[in-house]
């Protein structure tokens, strides 16, 4: 199942194996806006209107539940199907699209009710979910499930009103096929045959595989759409088993690793929060923000990976008696997210900024608000290959010829700095399979290029130079800091197997290097730059450097390169054999109990403590991995269990529920509630919204990548070799809309929100098709989102189009569907652009100060 | 090793190596254009021009002396469905063209300068330093690959990475496919596995899927690089049934010398005119 990722196209080296799997005989569907690549590959292709995902997934689990093809035993033993929730709890179907303890003024829900039965006391107040809501404090859950006591209430026989299963089996009572063909524009015999293919090919013998990508992710609701996939694969008994699983496609080639060793605003390395000014005001208080009190699982020796990490930040600094420096780490104040940044720069309220590897001024949503935010800056670095947009908006931006950036008056001073390319530095790559690999360098970077590691080593020590003497207590964080590395080579490159050695940890103060995180000490006896990556350089030896090809060693292939934790392949592999440790089948081996040896063993390093027998029950009163049951494999999680039903953690509720995109076309056909109702929106006269149903903006659009170009362009438009494959701005149309427009192949074409007009060359092909949705044709665009103002091929940018609404869990745009309107010919230009745009707006019923319509 | 089979030995060659080709397999082909891509940078090859084609994804518009492979995209119905649920009423056939190395190659026979030559791999190749721009070989072809550069005026094509396979690497383009649907290697067992890979489409539903310049019984004598496609020949822009346009070449040389010459030039320039 490919859903909400492009993968032939985006990821055409993983998507071999894809083709690999097809040749041996299993079936591909791809569901998707738009007739891809990838769709050319399926054995089945579904189009689907952008934006209806949850539906569509709902109608499947509909289709399990209702007729009883839940894999049992699995459901039972691993998942909290059984699970009793409290009699408070009220489902978006008694509330017309709210859950229960839905609070409007502040804007989120008071999550009690939703709790496990007797854990109500435990639950988080309204403030402190708004709290969690500003900084996307669901970002933290990736290594491990929100906090949960252990002890819950069960029904064994699924029969309890109030038990996880019959609650799911009301929720998604109604999306029934036909439903799913009104909002999604599905035909029920299509939608039967996708029912027909996952459930079939799911159970004790047969595994089937989730394959997703920000098609899913960037929308208001992306993390629901994703835990409806989650639920479908639980119910069928497709997690933690070999050929099952949901597989996260990364737009770039380490996001994985950037959200391990995270490059964001709230989350340290291994998935620790960055401390809150309020909730976290001590060592103490930081740890046990991240542990529930009665906590099952692994989670439990939080306190060891934070004391590790602060005695790889500041040495022989942190101490016991200084909470191990815990002071000098920075405190959120709130939300610090992208686009709240973006926002306070157009306001003024931040004065530099720092660029690497990322080109916002065609990149980001809402590119105007980018362009004319880092326009008021007092200084921008980037570092790039190449000199991007974002180095060049305060000339060449399409805010020039308008007059809302004058080149002579932007106060912004741009440093560009050259940046070294992944071949001409070492280091390593996490992708999607948390695989570490390493890269060893291929060639010097030529001239002044330099790597991230060489920058940001060189630019601390430089920093700590000045502020040497410093008598400031504001300078100590800095002056503290543990910022010694080996460096060689005439420009004193800092040696990355150094950072990876500090990443994995050693033992104070002999320096030995851990051989897992089960090592760490919370007594400053060891050092770990990330706790989830301890192992990676076990035995002193470089792991993730391995290189033993797939035909010397069996089919996990586990000596090549390190996956975290642990080297581990698949994560929650307990779930690959029954609640007795033996494997669900012979086909579908993969990790069991050996009962003569006493331990779990199998293919791949079993996610389970070695010893612990398929019959241990915990003892009353323990906790950490003692509390685990020997038949609770989802060890990251408090109950351990797989979760078809999320007690707490989730900002927009427990159970994931269609709502429309923030700009749709149509009234949610499901219930009064048309968004989510917990959507992050930065309610200001420079992001209006195109209003619900608009006639002035009909059509709805949808973008993304292409094979030839890489995300912005600024990797590949800068190549003649790839701007040749793909040399222009274009926009995909069926012939229905076409013909509606009086678009012409190849003429331009422009779309138009109310945010910016961009125009492309019009490409009018069979793979769009106007759905028919509630009784009436939706039409669908699709623009790529590559184009900007520099490079050899350069064109209008999509992300100019796209306004600033976000999911409420992790603050991601919906950059994946919005309505615009289609016309033929060019754009104006100039001032001429802004009145086009102003009396767009007034026709669409928006003026200054009614954003929403 | 026969003549027949071989090319190289046919040439003279006292002892080739097997036979070298490729075997295109367009159902798994992705239409990623890293074969273009890669196949420009090991070759040097220079850029096409920055032009929007409007002919689906291919900016590319066929092969030419600046393009060695070219990726077809072809949109278009259905067939009937599968058995067991076809891909819906749409598809999208994708293509990696390229220099067929005919086992009977006109460009080779009429070249006057011997730049064009029959490698020990039995391909065939056009030397950049002997190449004296005449363009007598671009009318030969009976497929309309070979091509004479622009300001440059030599002609040029896929040489099967001559500098790459003489040191036993895989050509480029090949290295680079991400799904092998370029699959390089000896031809005869190529052919047998693109037989294999035949009778399994068939096997699957995919009664469309056929073998193109895989029969030695051909007009060319069978391509060094051949083909399985999934639907008639020329909706890939590839001739049905393309015939060595040299055949009857030496009788001709002795009765009408070079007139013959112009004649083949203009049976391809018809049939080119029929097929595009
Ligand atoms: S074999 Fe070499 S020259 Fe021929 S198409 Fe492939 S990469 Fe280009
Ligand atoms: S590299 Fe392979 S998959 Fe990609 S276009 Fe070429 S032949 Fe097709």
């Amino acid at each position: 199942m490919i859903q909400g990722s492009n993968m032939a196209e985006a990821h055409p080296v993983g998507f071999q194996w894809v083709v690999d799997a097809k040749q041996r005989g299993a079936k591909v569907i791809h569901v998707d806006p738009r007739f891809t690549r990838t769709s050319a590959l399926a054995d089945r292709y579904v189009p689907i209107r952008a934006g209806s995902d949850i539906a569509f997934l709902g109608g499947i689990v509909n289709h399990i539940l209702s007729r009883g093809l839940d894999f049992r035993e699995y459901v039972l033993a691993y998942t909290n199907a059984a699970t009793i929730i409290t009699k408070d709890f009220r489902d978006t179907e008694d509330l017309d699209g709210l859950f229960s303890g839905w609070d409007p003024v502040a804007g989120v829900y008071d999550p009690a009710s939703w709790q496990y039965e007797g854990h109500q006391e435990d639950s988080p107040s309204v403030a402190e979910v708004a709290a969690h809501k500003e900084v996307a404090g669901g970002l933290r859950h990736e290594s491990h499930g929100a906090p949960v006591g252990r002890h819950t209430q069960r029904d064994e026989t699924l029969q309890d009103p109030r038990c996880v299963y019959q609650i799911l089996k009301r929720h998604y009572s109604r999306y029934t096929p036909e439903m799913v063909q009104e909002v999604c524009g599905v035909p029920p015999d299509v939608f039967a045959e996708v029912c027909r293919a996952w459930t079939e090919n799911s159970g004790r013998e047969r595994t089937t595989c989730l394959v997703y990508s920000v098609g899913w992710t960037q929308h208001s609701v992306g993390v629901q759409y994703i835990r409806t996939g989650a639920i479908i694969q639980l119910l069928l008994g497709n997690m933690g088993r070999p050929g099952g699983g949901i597989l996260a496609l990364r737009g770039h080639a380490s996001i994985q690793g950037s959200t391990d060793i995270p490059t964001l605003f709230n989350l340290l390395p291994g998935y620790l929060p960055m401390p809150h000014h309020a909730q976290h005001p001590t060592l103490d208080k930081w740890v046990e923000g991240t542990i529930h009190q009665a906590q099952k699982g692994f989670w439990g020796s939080a306190r060891a990976y934070c004391v590790s990490l602060l005695k790889a930040y500041w040495g022989e600094k942190a101490t016991p008696d200084n909470d191990f420096c815990f002071g000098y780490l920075p405190r959120l104040t709130g939300d610090h997210g992208t686009y709240q940044q973006t926002l306070d720069m157009i306001d003024g309220k931040i004065c530099g900024y720092f660029l690497l590897g990322q080109n916002p001024a065609v990149g980001s949503a809402h590119g105007r608000a980018q362009r004319l935010g880092m326009a008021n800056l007092d200084w921008l670095v980037v570092r790039d290959l190449y000199e991007i947009e974002s180095a060049t908006f305060w000339k060449n931006g399409p805010e020039i010829e308008t007059g809302e950036i004058v080149t002579e008056e932007c106060r912004t001073e741009v440093f560009l700095l050259p940046a070294a390319a992944h071949v001409e530095k070492e280091g390593s790559f996490t992708q999607t399979q948390r695989m570490l690999q390493w890269r060893e360098k291929a060639l010097d970077p030529p001239g002044d290029c330099r790597s991230e590691l060489w920058f940001f080593y060189h630019l601390g020590r430089l920093i700590r130079q000045k502020l040497a003497g410093s008598t400031q207590q504001r300078d100590r964080p800095i002056l503290d800091l543990a910022w010694e590395y080996p460096t060689h080579g005439p420009h004193d490159e800092p040696s990355a197997e150094a950072v990876l050695m500090e990443i994995n940890g050693y033992t104070l103060p002999d320096r030995q290097p851990l051989s897992g995180f089960s090592e760490l000490k919370d007594d400053g006896s060891t050092v770990c730059g990330c706790w989830i990556y301890s192992g990676v350089f076990k035995d002193g030896v470089n792991q993730a450097a391995r290189r033993k090809p797939g035909t010397d060693q069996d089919w996990v292939a586990s000596e090549w390169a390190w996956a975290w934790p642990m080297n581990r392949r698949i994560l929650y592999n307990r779930a690959s054999a029954d609640p007795d440790g033996k494997p669900w089948s012979e086909r579908k081996k993969y990790v069991w109990w050996d009962p003569e040896r006493n331990e779990w063993t199998g293919f791949d390093v079993p996610d389970f403590e070695k010893t612990k027998p398929p019959s241990y029950r915990p003892p009353d009163g323990a906790t950490g991995p003692a509390a685990l049951a020997g038949d609770d494999p989802f060890v990251m999680q408090g109950d351990g269990k797989g979760w078809l039903y999320v007690p707490s953690g989730l900002i927009d509720g427990p159970l994931p529920t269609h709502y429309e995109p923030v700009e749709s076309p149509i009234r949610n056909p499901l219930y009064k509630q048309q968004f989510n109702p917990t959507r992050r929106y930065y309610d200001r006269p420079d992001n209006p919204l195109n209003p619900v149903g608009s006639t002035v903006f009909p059509y709805v659009f949808t973008t993304s990548r292409l094979t030839e170009h890489h995300t912005a362009g600024g990797m590949s438009r800068t190549l003649a070799y790839l701007s040749e494959l793909q040399p222009a701005m274009f926009i995909e149309v069926s012939p229905e809309l076409a013909a509606l427009r009086g678009l012409r192949p190849l003429d331009w074409a422009h779309v138009v929100t109310t945010r910016a007009v961009v125009e492309a060359r019009v490409l009018v092909t069979d793979r769009l098709r106007p759905l028919r949705v509630e009784n009436h044709a939706v039409h669908q665009v699709w623009l790529p989102y590559h184009w900007g103002y520099a490079g050899l091929v350069t064109g209008d940018a999509a992300n100019d189009l796209l306004g600033i609404a976000l999911d409420p869990n992790v603050l991601i745009q919906e950059s994946k569907v919005g309505t615009c309107d289609v016309q033929p010919g060019r754009r104006p230009t100039g001032r001429a652009l802004l009145a086009y745009l102003a009396d767009y707006r007034r026709r669409a019923g928006l003026s200054e100060g009614n954003q929403r319509g | 090793m026969d003549n027949a089979a071989s090319p190289a030995a046919a040439s003279g060659y006292a002892d080739p190596p097997r036979r070298m080709g490729f075997f295109t397999d367009t159902s798994v082909c992705i239409g990623c254009k890293a074969c273009e891509v890669a196949c420009k940078e090991w070759n040097g090859v220079p850029d096409d021009g920055f032009n929007l084609l409007g002919m689906s994804y291919d900016n590319t518009g066929g092969l030419s002396a600046n393009s060695w492979r070219a990726v077809a995209f072809i949109e278009q119905p259905a067939p009937p469905k599968a058995p067991d649920g076809g891909a819906g009423d749409l598809r999208w056939l994708m293509m990696s063209n390229v220099c067929k190395h005919c086992t009977h190659a006109a460009c080779l026979d009429v070249c006057p300068t011997g730049a064009l030559f029959r490698t020990e791999f039995s391909t065939v190749v056009v030397q950049e330093d002997i190449c004296n721009g005449c363009g007598y070989c671009i009318p030969a072809c009976p497929y309309g690959v070979i091509d004479q550069r622009e300001g440059d005026g030599r002609a040029w094509k896929c040489t099967m990475c001559y500098d790459r396979i003489g040191d036993g690497l895989t050509p480029a383009c090949a290295k680079a496919c991400p799904t092998q649907s370029i699959q390089y290697g000896p031809l005869d067992e190529l052919r047998g596995r693109a037989e294999q890979r035949q009778a399994k489409l068939h096997e699957a539903g995919e009664t469309s899927a056929r073998l193109y310049g895989n029969d030695p019984g051909d007009g060319v004598g069978g391509d060094g690089a051949f083909f399985l496609l999934l639907d008639e020949p020329e909706v890939y822009g590839l001739p049905p049934d393309p015939v060595v346009t040299t055949r009857d070449l030496p009788k001709m040389w002795r009765t009408a010398g070079l007139a013959a010459l112009t004649m083949a030039a203009a049976v391809v320039a018809a049939f080119v005119g029929r097929s595009r």
